[in-house]
């Protein structure tokens, strides 16, 4: 990536192309979301659409993910400011909290499983375990930036430079990005019932 | 003629140039060490274009060899193609008693459902946009390579593991998918449906998947090129018509094919989960399956909000080729480049909100069809505009009738011929009569395949110097571009008679029924005409691997007097495209003819009246 870097340099008023990139691929991922909750309402609309309430335990795991992406926040602005162990920290604490997102959200399929909401069956019940299934396989992707990230944190001397600025930047903001669609997928869910 | 005009490119470069210390690091050569790492995984995307333009070539033969087959079967269901035995095996069927060889009739469905598949999206999405992409945008931009290079190798490999994947597909004993290139359920959904609709369709759907990240890691990094890498002094407004419309095309791939993604999620997800998104109760041989409540529309839907997309993506790299071609070799600066761009923005902002002409007879609702067809014949105002600037760039102009000229005219010529047929099919009652007939076959393959082809080959033939330091032989190009022109008039044309008496699209043979039995003849004509077409392309095909070695070398940089950064580079550039210093955009890319000066390119400084000019 030799071209880019060096052209960044002089022309550092432009945004990072890594970053703007990274947007792009949001507004990718936010179509294909896009795409299945319209279907999920054209469906809906058609009629035979079984109706049942949505686990609390879906409302525990996004405070988690909101949680974890205030840490993850947190963590960068110690990052840049010097803050060393801290940052570090909160870095490992936000890795844990988007495991126990996942977790979680595993216990609220087994509770909707147990109120006799079914993969097959309903495509009522079907929407909601795809949806949330690919929202948490985008998760998975964070985790393992989160990941690399921290095990950089610990096997690197701390040291504050440009490009390892971007590469936080990049985590951070993806992380945001899959906990707002979080909140979105659960606000349409509840509303759409 | 104009005067042409003098000035020393390598001074103005020294002088004028942007120096972005990039031969300072030493790691401009890092790429030539070994053949492997040059032309294999290379980074370098000239060589990335190449690779795709290649890759789209070998598809395109597949693709248009399959077509040939299943003409032969429709022109000539009495005749036997059992010599094609050797090729297709067991899909040909000899019939015992009279000795004839027919195609297997499942393995028909499964080669225009191939064909559909491979020209659409191995030939004219990654074969037309991913090769001029590629090739262009750093170039022409003045930039050392793409925003991310690693991406970019991705993109190819991803594409090429795609076409590996329903390669393999072809050899199944089962077939490939044979449902249409469109996979709609039930027939995509139950793997019991069709022969192909087992393993065939299970790697279609995985070779597509794979297509489509190809794509989205292609899309991001143009759309990250053209915003950020470029050099000093273009703006926006001094792109070429190029540039603009690979820049639209990626963000309306970007915007588009998510959506096929979650539609074929879904269809996964009924495939192996048990899940009903669009399969309703059904009986297959007296037994009900376990599905409840689906919708197949629901499908449709999804697929054509990318499927309508889809024809822009084919099709807007083909006009940017053809708006640069045209005036390149008209001596003429673009009619209305503004209106150009405008309008290419229009049309690519109102194919998301026309998909349902598709399924006006899917049985959605009449007033919402009203929608759609107004929007849908709203495209034609863009269209038009780019069709009259095309036209008035001709008018007047000092023409060269090369081969690449002639593709671009020939792109036109097709365009419009292709789109008039469009106003009728938008019409949602019109298609009542229209819709699946033959009439459909001839319009998009009119607007859209051979269109698109055609701005291919124009962009072909005018790039070759610069991917291979050669020309490409002009009167094997002339015998390809007037026996494609005409050949593919022949082989479309007749279609449109045939679709209006009523004459059903994707029928095996149609010498059983009565009503159309007097069409057998037109048959026949349109399946010579596409025999005879093929051959042209195999002249094509011979042209350019001949000429890659022992066509005529290019000998200055800019063989073309052209205005575009490509032609200031070396005959043939590296890695990082200029050896020395980047260069300094000056002026827009259409200075052809300008007071009295054949050419300015870009890199010329503007006088001291340009300037005064620009200020009013």
């Amino acid at each position: 990536m030799d071209a880019m870097t060096t052209r960044y340099e002089q022309t550092s008023s432009r945004i990072h192309p890594l970053k703007f990139g990274l947007w792009i691929s949001m507004a990718s991922i936010s179509m294909m979301f896009a795409a299945f909750t319209s279907a999920y309402v054209v469906r809906q609309a058609q009629g035979d659409w079984l109706e049942f309430e949505l686990p609390n335990i879906f409302f525990v795991s996004t405070l988690v993910l909101l949680v974890s992406s205030v840490l993850l926040h947190i963590s960068f602005r110690s990052f840049k400011q010097g803050k060393e162990q801290r940052y570090k920290l909160l870095l490992v604490g936000t890795l844990i909290l988007g495991f126990v997102f996942l977790v979680l959200q595993y216990f609220g399929w087994q509770s909707l499983f147990e109120i006799g909401v079914d993969l097959r069956g309903n495509p009522s019940g079907s929407f909601l375990y795809i949806l949330t299934g690919i929202h948490a396989l985008h998760i998975i992707g964070g985790i393992v930036a989160l990941a690399i990230g921290v095990i950089r944190a610990y096997t690197r001397k701390y040291r504050l430079t440009e490009r390892r600025v971007i590469n936080f930047e990049l985590t951070l903001h993806y992380w945001h990005f899959v906990d707002l669609l979080w909140v979105y997928l659960l606000i349409f869910l509840y509303i759409s019932r | 003629m104009a005067e042409i005009l003098k000035y020393n490119e390598e001074e103005l470069l020294k002088e004028q140039g942007f120096d972005d210390h990039f031969h300072d690091h030493g790691h401009g050569d890092k790429h030539k060490t070994s053949f492997i790492f040059k032309y294999i995984f290379s980074m370098d995307h000239k060589i990335i274009a190449r690779q795709f333009l290649i890759t789209g070539i070998f598809w395109a033969f597949i693709g248009i060899g399959m077509s040939v087959i299943f003409r032969l079967q429709l022109g000539f269901p009495e005749d036997s193609i059992a010599w094609l035995k050797p090729l297709l095996g067991k899909w040909i069927i000899v019939n015992e008693e009279t000795g004839i060889g027919s195609l297997d009739s499942q393995f028909y469905y499964a080669l225009i459902t191939m064909h559909g598949t491979i020209m659409v999206f191995f030939v004219l999405t990654a074969g037309l946009s991913g090769t001029f992409s590629n090739l262009l945008i750093p170039l022409q931009l003045g930039a050392r390579d793409m925003a991310s290079p690693f991406l970019n190798m991705l993109s190819y490999w991803f594409f090429f593991l795609a076409g590996i994947i329903m390669f393999y597909s072809l050899f199944l004993s089962t077939g490939p998918f044979s449902g249409g290139w469109t996979a709609y359920p039930p027939l995509s959904a139950l793997p019991q449906a069709s022969s192909g609709s087992g393993a065939g369709m299970t790697l279609w759907l995985v070779s597509l998947t794979m297509f489509v990240v190809s794509i989205l890691l292609g899309g991001i990094n143009y759309i990250t090129t053209v915003l950020n890498l470029r050099t000093k002094g273009m703006s926006m407004w001094r792109m070429p018509l190029t540039i603009w419309t690979f820049f639209i095309t990626a963000i309306i791939g970007l915007l588009s094919f998510p959506v096929l993604v979650s539609g074929f999620l879904l269809l996964m997800a009924d495939r192996g989960l048990g899940t009903s998104f669009y399969l309703n109760e059904i009986f297959v041989s007296g037994e009900a399956l376990d599905y409840v409540g689906g919708s197949a529309i629901l499908y449709q839907h999804l697929f054509w909000f990318l499927g309508h997309p889809e024809v822009y993506i084919i099709i807007l790299p083909a006009m940017g080729l053809t708006s640069e071609v045209l005036s390149v070799h008209a001596r003429k600066p673009i009619f209305g480049y503004k209106a150009m761009v405008y309008s290419v923005m229009a049309i690519a902002f109102l194919s998301f909100i026309v998909w349902a002409h598709h399924m006006f007879m899917s049985g959605v609702n009449p007033f919402i069809s009203n929608f759609f067809v107004i929007f849908t014949l709203i495209i034609a105002v863009p269209s038009a505009v780019k069709v009259f600037n095309w036209i008035t760039t001709l008018w007047g102009g000092n023409i060269r009738l090369n081969t690449p000229m002639l593709f671009a005219i020939g792109f036109v010529s097709m365009f419009i011929s292709g789109g008039l047929t469009g106003i009728f099919l938008g019409n949602s009652a019109i298609d009542i009569q229209l819709h699946d007939t033959y009439f459909v076959v001839a319009h998009f393959h009119i607007v859209m395949g051979v269109a698109a082809a055609f701005g291919m080959y124009a962009g072909i033939y005018h790039w070759y110097p610069k991917m291979f330091a050669t020309f490409m032989n002009e009167t094997l190009g002339k015998i390809h571009f007037w026996g494609t022109l005409i050949g593919s008039y022949a082989i479309f044309w007749p279609m449109h008679y045939i679709g209006m008496a009523g004459v059903p699209r994707r029928y095996y043979r149609f010498d059983g029924f009565e009503a159309f039995n007097q069409f057998t003849t037109m048959n026949e004509f349109i399946t010579i005409a596409a025999i005879l077409t093929f051959g042209a392309q195999l002249v094509f095909a011979l042209n350019f691997f001949w000429s890659i070695k022992r066509g005529r070398k290019v000998m200055t940089k800019n063989p073309w007097l052209a205005n575009t950064l490509e032609w200031t580079t070396p005959i043939k550039a590296g890695h990082g495209n200029w050896e020395g210093k980047l260069p300094t955009v000056h002026r827009w890319p259409y200075d052809y003819g300008k007071d009295g000066k054949d050419y300015i390119p870009q890199v010329i400084p503007m006088s001291e009246e340009e300037k005064a000019e620009a200020e009013h």
